[in-house]
């Protein structure tokens, strides 16, 4: 349980960290390069919220500044983040960590700073308190509209698939979801899985061995 | 590590330096020759290579965006990146999953095979099939493929086990573990699988083959290799003669180079090689190197890939264990009755937890899409790899919008979908899905096309020069001393995952080079 515990403490700090860094985008998300490309440190003056939390499970508290948007955003970005991937069990914490990547490229860029801050605004504090079916209706509407144009909702398309893409790329990019979803990592530092449940599954038949080979001595 | 001067004419210049580029880096140095081979990437060692998936791949690929059009499911899902490849020291061969089918026959003959197919550029190859299994069976020692020369199978792992036996409850009679250039055991200085998984972010026991830790050190021992990394060719020059005589490079300071050389060997990635020639026009040659045919870059293959999970009510924990370990060859065979011509391979798959949304599933999002990623622990995996069809119009250009940072403009890759890929692509989700649902999967997830990792066609082998780029040794028809050495020479795809297929004509091609010079000819 103690190495647990320090392994959690030490990714969220990474990751909060991490998400001001400079990132490669993932295959698929291109879309989104140009503001990740730019994602580098530039100061921005002031904490414009604070997203805490306790990590369930662990008791462990959790804090993450936010330099851009404020509280009422942050709060409507964290609806949308959980209308887009919504995960029953997953700890707020990994939502945050989106939230904190988009704040920051948001500081990095003015274009992403004026995309995400008209989105927000445009969906409003009622958005964070709408239920479920409603906040997807809102989402497939802004999803069909086109780039952000005075006639459309503000932030139009480009805004719902900043965040989107955004999601995707850090949601399931950090060992608080990798625990959640039970994906389980690098095992070279462990000897691999030759040993550790590669071939465990019990409920088919085993394969027999011409099709297949002896496990190495 | 040997250097050589920037004036010095006898050296031979390779461009590239993974399956195709390395090899025959190793083949020439082997042989005496003095080699330049120049990366565009960096060099990584076993060490070296990030676990991380998101930072592996940062490390490894090339990044660089291009341009894109057509119909293909990239263009509207990764504008930006068409093809999935490396820009490292050993290419792909760092990221690649090691499967090593060889191609089929009939795929070497698939304009005879497959007759008249109205809006495709199919052709037979220029060689043999017994010429080329001759390859097949030298480069199946070089790399230790298992299941071939007493090479035991991969044991089964959990995700091969739920293949297995679905594919023998729906009939299937040819499914194993894969032909892998992947150590079952311990081998010429290559580490055991021990199963870790990450075949794809570079494998810390080297038990995967690739030229970074096989045939690069090898030709660096030699003492005629001088490896150039953070090295990007831009052009290809020639002499009054109409002879290539030199190359244009970038150094890792961004200054412009240019190296003399006897004779060239282009082994870029059938994108970038495809882009090097055309960059490469001059008064001689307006439309590009070796381009007289207008065939360099057309016919650009990449084979119809698409994944299909299973998903059970039970733990499969696919991502333990080698990723590709697994094969059905049942529907690698041509039978129009299915609706299609060519065939294709199912291949066990497995995709860590950060890239399944990216690059695994279709496009989606709200509860659907979270119930799938909330299945992970019980998701089985299936990659289609089908043959797909080569056409005039699907081709690698340069872009007009778009230049890189020396202000040469990126490649454009143009791509539709012929009926037939189509029709492929759905008879094999079908078929994946069956042998899914006969063990009890309750949903089936089918992907979008995923951006291209097999790249080939644009440089293709023809007879005659009008309808191809090189000889049947993967020489230009239009420039003698300049020879093309990946996976831009196949004159098809077929279904067979290329790399075998690359390092094979490579080996071959070098055995060529070697009896050419003897003979006075280069």
């Amino acid at each position: 349980m103690g190495e647990k515990q320090h392994h959690d403490e030490h990714t969220l700090t990474e990751f909060s960290m991490k998400s001001t860094r400079e990132q490669p985008a993932m295959p698929g998300a291109n879309p989104l390069a140009e503001s990740v490309a730019s994602g580098r440190r530039r100061f921005v003056q002031g904490v414009t919220a604070v997203l805490s939390g306790v990590v369930l499970g662990l008791g462990r508290a959790w804090a993450i500044d936010m330099h851009v948007f404020s509280a009422d955003q942050s709060a409507t970005l964290l609806a949308m983040i959980h209308t887009i991937a919504p995960h029953d069990g997953l700890d707020e914490a990994a939502y945050a960590l989106v939230a904190a990547a988009l704040d920051a490229d948001a500081a990095a860029s003015a274009q992403t700073r004026e995309l995400m801050t008209a989105g927000l605004t445009g969906l409003g504090l009622e958005f964070a308190r709408a239920d479920e079916d409603v906040r997807v209706a809102k989402l497939k509407a802004l999803e069909a509209a086109p780039p952000q144009t005075a006639a459309g909702p503000p932030g139009g398309a480009g805004f719902f698939q900043a965040v989107r893409i955004k999601t995707l790329l850090v949601l399931y990019n950090n060992p608080i979801a990798w625990t959640h979803f039970g994906y389980e990592g690098e095992a070279f530092s462990k000897g691999g899985y030759l040993l550790r449940g590669f071939n465990d599954l019990k409920w088919l038949p085993e394969v027999p061995l011409d099709a297949s080979g002896p496990m190495p001595v | 590590m040997s250097r050589f001067d920037l004036t010095d004419g006898d050296v031979v210049v390779v461009i590239g330096s993974g399956a195709g580029g390395g090899t025959m880096a190793h083949e020439l140095t082997r042989r005496g020759l003095k080699v330049v081979l120049f990366e565009a990437g960096r060099r990584q060692t076993l060490a070296s290579f990030s676990q991380n998936p998101s930072e592996a791949y940062g490390q490894l690929t090339w990044l660089e965006p291009r341009t894109q059009s057509g119909s293909w499911d990239p263009v509207k899902n990764s504008p930006n990146q068409p093809a999935w490849h490396c820009k490292t020291v050993g290419g792909t061969t760092v990221h690649w999953t090691g499967a090593t089918p060889r191609l089929q026959r009939y795929e070497m003959q698939a304009r005879t095979a497959y007759g008249d197919v109205p809006g495709t550029s199919l052709a037979d190859w220029p060689i043999e099939y017994e010429e080329l299994k001759r390859w097949y069976q030298v480069a199946e020692k070089r790399l230790c493929v298992t299941r071939r020369n007493g090479n035991p199978g991969m044991p089964a792992s959990n995700n091969f086990k739920v293949m297995y036996n679905g594919a023998r409850r729906i009939g299937y009679k040819r499914v194993h573990t894969n032909y892998l250039a992947i150590n079952s055991r311990a081998q010429d200085g290559r580490g055991l699988c021990i199963q870790q998984g990450f075949c794809l972010q570079g494998c810390k026991t080297a038990a995967k083959w690739s030229t970074l830790y096989t045939e690069i050190p090898r030709a660096e021992a030699t003492g005629n290799l001088d490896l150039r990394t953070e090295c990007f060719v831009t052009r290809i020059e020639h002499d009054a003669a109409g002879r290539a005589n030199g190359v244009v490079y970038r150094d890792a300071a961004g200054l412009e180079q240019r190296q003399k050389a006897r004779f060239i060997c282009v082994a870029g990635n059938a994108v970038e090689t495809a882009r090097l020639l055309l960059l490469s026009e001059s008064a001689r040659f307006p439309r590009g190197l070796a381009n007289s045919s207008d065939q360099v870059g057309r016919n650009y293959c990449h084979h119809l890939t698409a994944f299909v999970w299973g998903i059970f009510d039970q733990p499969v924990h696919a991502t333990r264990g080698v990723v590709l370990g697994g094969v059905v060859e049942d529907e690698n065979v041509h039978d129009p009755r299915r609706g299609f011509v060519g065939g294709y391979h199912l291949e066990l798959a497995s995709m860590d937890l950060p890239t399944l949304p990216l690059v695994g599933l279709g496009y989606g999002w709200g509860r659907e899409f979270a119930s799938i990623m909330d299945n992970f622990r019980n998701m089985a995996g299936i990659l289609i790899n089908g043959e797909d069809m080569p056409r005039p119009d699907n081709r690698i250009t340069l872009s007009k919008s778009l230049k890189d940072a020396y202000g040469l403009p990126v490649a454009h890759v143009n791509c539709d979908e012929h009926p037939n890929d189509v029709a492929l692509r759905r008879h094999a989700q079908r078929q994946a899905q069956k042998l899914y649902e006969s063990v009890g999967a309750k949903r089936t997830v089918l992907s979008a096309s995923p951006p291209a990792t097999h790249q080939m066609g644009t440089a293709r082998m023809s007879a005659d020069p009008q309808h191809g780029v090189t000889n049947p040794h993967g020489r230009t028809h239009d420039v003698s001393n300049l020879f093309i050495s990946d996976g831009s020479v196949q004159t098809t795809a077929g279904a067979a995952n290329p790399t075998l297929t690359i390092v094979s004509l490579v080996l071959r091609q070098a055995d060529h080079i070697s009896r050419e010079i003897t003979a006075g000819r280069l």
